[in-house]
């Protein structure tokens, strides 16, 4: 069976679910009396411990998707079903686009909030915290705000408080996507780091093709207006996984070729339809 | 900007009072400006200490200072429950907003006859006027303070299980505080405007009294000292709000 092997191919000694922890069937979003199709009936299982990635061009409503997982938007269609392995633990932690760290508090109480929400004791809270921070090298930064921080570093500590809160599901809604090109590296080898040391299922959506292909185990192709999952595939590469070596080799090249190619038809159709309307 | 540059700019702004109040003594000495409606710097000085030692002036600005300060909490604490709730519950605030709306134009001057009406001439109807002054601009400034919270900040505290009460604690209270301090300010400010009013028609003591007495028996150098006193009161308010503030704020850095 196709998740049973993804997961040995990670060495995982874990059971392996008979059950995908994530599994959509038929999720649609519409939007008012107008009849905007925003989300099309997407059905995908998603095994536990996968780095899913959801890449599609801007408006495929592939943020809308990621809310209605996340449950801060509902779907009009369809069901989302999450099977739970640990009744104890949080079932999803959202690591937001730009920023979302809260300006009043220092990095380790953004660091913290989730555990703390959930009244775990402050003890366990203080050690969880210090060791996400110093894994991340962001620990002797603890009592700064956020804004006394980089970009790069906020980001950093939202990654950390998504991390820290230790739930099932990790919902990651283009993190990177106000870094540079530099800082992005950094951080994609960063969480690369922290996400192969703890293995949890990971939703990610991004626009970037490099992005999609650098840290995922399958990728889901969306199309725009409706959007629908045009394609999904595996990412044959390895892990663990070096950024630069894996951006030389060809077949990483190959299939970042090829995804570009599927989304180039839906980008051009896109711009078609915006201009079809303004016209 | 260098230490020697601000250096030399709190120096200049040390320097131009000191030197108009030095040609307002030149010009009163050498009967340039009317004594009567001008007395010179130092003749308010001499009847400044002599107020102070008979403790007349003490009294007067406890007095005040009293008002003052049972009125910001009789209005300002109301205000800033209000405002949080309203805030936070959008029903609330489609109710009462637009009583709000119509209340704030009506200068709270005009309603001291009123208010003396309803609480008499005895101290609740100072402490009232100034609750009025209060009231307004913090409630109006916790509603907008609560309403304007970026919204990832509240889908940061639902995605986290946050509860009601955990996101007002967590994002509301905080994400407002801002902009309750700016309300805050601006209800102390309009506090000492109220009380100095309300003292003036209706008191026998405080330093609007102490001004209004001063106009009645015509000693214009008691009239000024109330005025500086005034003014000082309100350039340490500020100073004391602006500590408090950075206390209260410390993710904004100092001004």
């Amino acid at each position: 069976m196709a998740i049973a092997s993804v997961l040995n191919k990670q060495g995982r000694p874990e059971l392996v679910p008979s059950r995908p922890q994530l599994s959509l069937s038929g999720v649609s979003k519409y939007f008012g009396t107008s009849g905007f199709v925003a989300l099309d009936g997407i059905t995908i299982d998603i095994p536990q411990g996968q780095f899913f990635v959801i890449v599609g061009p801007s408006g495929c409503g592939k943020t809308t998707l990621l809310r209605i997982l996340a449950g801060l938007d509902t779907q009009s269609a369809g069901t989302v079903a999450v099977n739970r392995t640990d009744e104890k633990r949080p079932v999803n932690s959202m690591i937001f686009q730009g920023d979302s760290l809260f300006p009043w508090m220092t990095v380790f109480d953004n660091a913290a909030y989730g555990l703390r929400m959930r009244r775990v004791p402050e003890a366990q809270v203080s050690d969880a915290v210090r060791s996400w921070l110093e894994r991340i090298g962001l620990w002797r930064f603890r009592d700064r705000y956020p804004n006394q921080l980089s970009g790069g570093m906020r980001q950093r500590v939202s990654i950390v408080r998504a991390f820290a809160n230790d739930p099932e599901i990790l919902f990651m809604d283009e993190p990177f996507s106000a870094l540079d090109e530099q800082n992005k590296l950094l951080l994609h080898e960063e969480l690369l780091r922290i996400w192969e040391a703890t293995k949890k299922t990971v939703v990610f959506i991004t626009h970037s093709v490099d992005e999609a292909v650098t840290l995922g185990d399958r990728i889901m192709i969306m199309t725009a207006n409706p959007g629908r999952a045009k394609a999904v595939l595996d990412v044959p590469f390895p892990r663990p996984r070096n950024v630069l070596e894996l951006r030389q080799k060809p077949a990483y090249g190959d299939l970042v070729f090829h995804i570009w190619e599927q989304l180039r038809e839906e980008v051009q159709r896109a711009r078609q339809n915006a201009e079809g309307e303004k016209a | 900007m260098s230490a020697e540059v601000k250096g030399r700019d709190r120096l200049v702004g040390i320097a131009t009072p000191v030197v108009l109040l030095g040609l307002w003594e030149l010009a009163a000495h050498f009967r340039l400006l009317d004594a009567r409606f001008f007395p010179p710097p130092s003749a308010i000085v001499h009847q400044f200490a002599a107020l102070i030692a008979s403790g007349e002036l003490g009294t007067n600005i406890l007095a005040s200072l009293k008002r003052l300060g049972l009125g910001m909490l009789l209005g300002g604490l109301p205000a800033l429950f209000l405002g949080l709730a309203m805030g936070v519950s959008r029903p609330l605030r489609a109710a009462i907003d637009p009583l709000i709306s119509a209340t704030y134009p009506i200068p709270k001057s005009a309603i001291l006859p009123l208010v003396l009406l309803i609480f008499g001439l005895g101290e609740m109807s100072k402490v009232v006027m100034v609750a009025l002054g209060a009231f307004y601009p913090i409630i109006i400034n916790t509603v907008v303070g609560v309403a304007n919270i970026d919204k990832i900040y509240l889908d940061v505290g639902h995605n986290y299980r946050a509860s009601r009460w955990q996101v007002f604690r967590t994002i509301a209270l905080p994400g407002a505080l801002p902009s309750i301090m700016a309300g805050v300010k601006l209800a102390v400010g309009m506090g000492l405007i109220l009380i100095a009013i309300s003292e003036m028609v209706a008191a026998n003591d405080g330093i609007g009294y102490m001004i209004w007495n001063a106009w009645q028996v015509l000693t214009v150098d008691t009239m000024y000292v109330g005025l500086l006193v005034i003014a000082v009161l309100g350039f340490l308010f500020s100073v004391v709000l602006d500590e408090i503030e950075h206390r209260l704020i410390p993710w904004k850095g100092r001004a």
